[in-house]
């Protein structure tokens, strides 16, 4: 009844209104928006590197952007993995403990059968290893996946404690027997919470446009106002980078291709969308999320044989710190697609590298003032939407931000650990409309209900 | 009648119970491999089970995690996932022990001061997670788990440093005064039993953790408030269209939950260590969702799951020790118990319905026809 009283919104039966700003940029398609996106990111830091304090250019500089590709690598490839399982309809809070998986199976393939690619591959085949277990339970079993996926994460360190126990017993028995430590229990300098040094994948620059000398280090070195920025960014992305970095960033594409433009994408996405249409159509559903489920935890394995081999060169007990929920983070920021996880793992992976080049957290106190001018964009379109709520809420987030960036000189060392948390709930506030995740997302499903 | 009577106990009992045998078996599996001997491992658990100063460590380590169980079980009977009972507990307890270190009070109103300020903060923790559920839609999964780690990685390591006991030799918050401890209930076991040596304490917490079980009870299965909770745990639209506010629910659930949470770290704060620092137990949170599943949401099951993990989580110590095994089979036992066990309830939910449509089948055939088409008329 109270929907006749209504006026009519005054948008409706003007149809020469211009579309806003913000219209046009939301009917780009996706790729544009994020480069839109990522390019006023970049401009952003430069200015606010420009009025900063600390006169260095650590915001932008290339080996940041270079740390920033390495940290983004394992949140991604995590958040790849959470985008499996949840198109196929399971959730997967499992992903951290694949991804522990992932660590100690990557290094003990590196150093057991003596080369990365080994470890590349036994990392995988451990996180889908965990990947099928939460399969097993969640599809065959029904039990609710968010049981299930603390389950494993109870189960995962246990597990990789034992099995370095295990290593580092039997090496110690072949060496005071005077043997070498022989296939599969070569753990000479591990203990049973490290293993022995893990090589990471070969280095590489990019022909022409990467390396020292290369096309973008000269257009950095010639320090034109953003362009040099937008070209030490690049550089860095393109010298001396690993292979497995390369590979982590391939898999975005083939995501997407495999997902959105194959038969095989088409029946995962079903099982997360509509099981039971999908079922009516002859689709397998079973088959397809297990598919789904087994992907993803190759994927965490992936990120955790990437944690151990690229970023520590050896397995450690807890390496992984909430990695995995960070995936987690970076999936529900991009809208459960492939290129939004990885704009989500970038902008996730970048404070953290920050945190490490700047030891004195005199230039990542400019992040504060980012974050600021973003809560005030977001004020501004709030107020443009006549969303009250909202603008009250950034608002005063907004305000917090400047006084805080105005407070201090440094910026707070816990800041790393806790950015991709706070922007997926701010995230969640604002933008909650405009995210969609998989219909059928966590509803348990059985053959026959159709 | 009788026979589906037995039948329904032993599917009652044989989860749990198939559960952990198959979680005995395959760690036995695990130990074989390894090179020991399962037996002996676990002779060794449970002759260490027996003495009574273990006893007391298996309460001691069972308290909390009941506790935990609770709260997350709060939860559970409305279908909601506090997975943020991790970060509400330390939460709560770091700002217990900031709070109970900074003033000095008589030993009551001291106690209790803490016992209010660990409950509050961990209630209005929930309680975030709460507002944004009902205000934005927000599943309260992702919202906790964000929440635990802008509680953990945020909160607490920022206000760590600021609240540093920068005079004594402790890290961590400064240690809190006699007068805000709980004295230990070693003097009551005592009357049945012999002197408890080796300086195991047996925490007071204890009778909280009863009191809350109890509450628990009689809140869920006798207020009004608590069939309301059931109710929409079971069927939210059915519990709409019955009157029960379901906003009000979740805020009330959340809540809860939160204020059980804040209970969790009391052990540490109030019996064992009496400050906050870098070695404060953590993970209690998400072992307590493993012990209401376990449980079943159930006070009285909630109690043997978190006496079980209490047990194995003591028994790691004395493996450790003889060397009859490897510790870390402890904590491989409590993944697969857990994983089991849904897998195990999962089953008998499903032998259960089916078991009611047979008998709804029965039934229907033994009703004459001419009485069903009459009820159908």
């Amino acid at each position: 009844m109270t929907d006749v009283a209504t006026p009519p919104s005054p948008t409706v039966g003007e149809p020469d209104e211009r579309p806003t700003l913000f219209q046009r940029y939301t009917s780009l398609p996706g790729w544009a928006r994020w480069s839109t996106a990522a390019a006023a990111g970049i401009m952003l830091l430069t200015i606010v590197q420009a009025i900063g304090t600390g006169d260095t250019d650590v915001l932008t500089d290339a080996g940041t952007a270079g740390g920033m590709l390495r940290f983004a690598v394992p949140i991604m490839l995590a958040g790849l993995g959470g985008l499996f399982a949840e198109r196929a309809g399971v959730v997967n809070i499992g992903l951290e403990g694949m991804m522990i998986l992932g660590t100690w199976f990557g290094a003990w393939g590196t150093v057991n059968f003596g080369s990365p690619w080994a470890g590349v591959v036994t990392g995988l085949v451990g996180g889908a290893l965990g990947g099928l277990l939460h399969a097993i339970a969640t599809v065959t079993f029904n039990v609710d996946h968010i049981v299930s996926g603390v389950a494993i994460n109870l189960l995962a360190p246990g597990l990789t404690r034992f099995l370095s126990d295990q290593m580092s017993i039997k090496t110690n028995e072949a060496i005071s027997a005077g043997d070498e430590p022989s296939f599969p229990f070569k753990w000479e300098g591990g203990s049973i919470t490290q293993s022995p040094r893990a090589q990471g994948l070969p280095k590489i620059d990019v022909p022409i446009l990467g390396g020292n000398d290369g096309l973008l280090a000269r257009i950095d070195d010639a320090e034109i106002f953003f362009i040099s920025d937008v070209a030490g960014i690049l550089d860095g992305a393109m010298t001396q980078i690993s292979l497995f970095t390369i590979i982590a960033f391939a898999i975005v594409p083939l995501s997407a291709w495999l997902l959105w433009k194959t038969r095989i994408g088409l029946r995962i996405r079903i099982c997360g969308e509509r099981p039971e249409a999908g079922e009516s159509l002859g689709v397998n559903i079973y088959l397809h999320k297990y598919m789904g489920v087994i992907t993803s935890g190759a994927l965490a394995g992936m990120a955790g044989a990437f944690i151990a081999m690229e970023l520590a060169n050896v397995y450690r007990e807890g390496q992984t710190t909430g990695r995995g929920f960070i995936g987690l983070a970076a999936l529900i920021f991009g809208n459960w697609r492939p290129v939004g996880v990885m704009m989500g793992s970038l902008l996730f992976g970048y404070p953290f590298v920050l945190a490490l080049r700047d030891g004195d957290q005199l230039g990542t106190r400019g992040l504060l003032l980012v974050i600021a001018i973003v809560l005030t964009a977001v004020l501004i379109a709030s107020i443009r939407n006549r969303k009250r709520s909202d603008a009250i809420i950034a608002g005063i987030l907004a305000a917090g931000a400047f006084v805080w960036w105005a407070l201090t000189d440094a910026a707070p060392d816990w800041l790393p650990n806790t950015m991709p948390y706070a922007t997926v709930l701010l995230v969640l506030v604002f933008m909650s409309q405009n995210l969609r995740m998989p219909a059928a997302d966590g509803q348990p499903y059985r053959k026959g209900g159709a | 009648m009788n026979q589906s009577l037995t039948r329904r106990i032993l599917l009652a009992v044989g989860a749990p119970v198939a559960a952990v045998v198959f979680a005995v078996t395959l760690s036995s599996i695990f130990l074989l491999i390894a090179g020991s001997n399962p037996l002996q491992a676990y002779g060794d658990m449970l002759e260490n089970a027996s003495r009574l100063e273990t006893f007391v460590d298996i309460i001691n380590r069972a308290t909390p995690l009941y506790i935990s169980g609770i709260a997350a079980a709060i939860g559970f009977r409305m279908n909601l996932f506090n997975i943020g009972v991790e970060g509400q507990y330390l939460l709560a307890a770091f700002f217990a022990a900031v709070v109970g270190g900074a003033v000095e009070l008589p030993p009551v109103l001291h106690v209790g001061l803490i016992f209010f300020v660990a409950v509050s903060v961990g209630a209005s923790y929930a309680g975030v997670a709460g507002v944004l559920k009902v205000s934005r839609g927000i599943n309260e999964v992702i919202a906790t788990i964000m929440l635990n780690f802008i509680a953990i990685g945020g909160i607490i390591a920022w206000l760590a440093v600021e609240f540093l006991d920068r005079e004594g030799a402790s890290t961590g918050t400064k240690e809190i005064a006699e007068s805000g401890r709980l004295p230990d209930l070693n003097g009551v076991l005592e009357i049945f039993t012999r002197e408890i040596t080796k300086g195991r304490e047996l925490t007071s917490i204890l009778i909280i953790a009863v009191l809350v079980g109890i509450g628990y009870h009689l809140f869920i299965n006798r207020t009004r408030v608590g069939f309301d909770f059931r109710a929409s745990g079971f069927n939210p639209l059915a519990a709409r269209a019955g009157g029960v506010p379901p906003k009000k629910m979740i805020m009330y659930a959340m809540l809860l939950s939160g204020a059980c949470a804040g209970l969790v770290g009391m052990v540490e704060i109030l019996s064992e260590s009496h400050k906050y620092d870098d070695g404060f137990v953590r993970g209690l949170g998400f072992l307590g969702i493993a012990v209401a599943l376990l449980g079943r949401n159930h006070p009285g099951g909630i109690a043997v799951a978190a006496l079980l993990f209490g047990f194995l989580d003591s028994s790691s110590g004395i493996l450790q020790i003889t060397g009859s095994a490897t510790p870390e089979i402890v904590q491989i036992m409590q993944g697969i118990i857990v994983l089991a066990a849904v897998v195990a309830y999962e089953v008998v939910n499903r032998i259960k319905v089916r078991d009611e449509a047979s008998a709804a089948a029965a039934a229907i055939e033994r009703t004459p026809s001419d009485e069903l088409e009459g009820a159908s008329s």
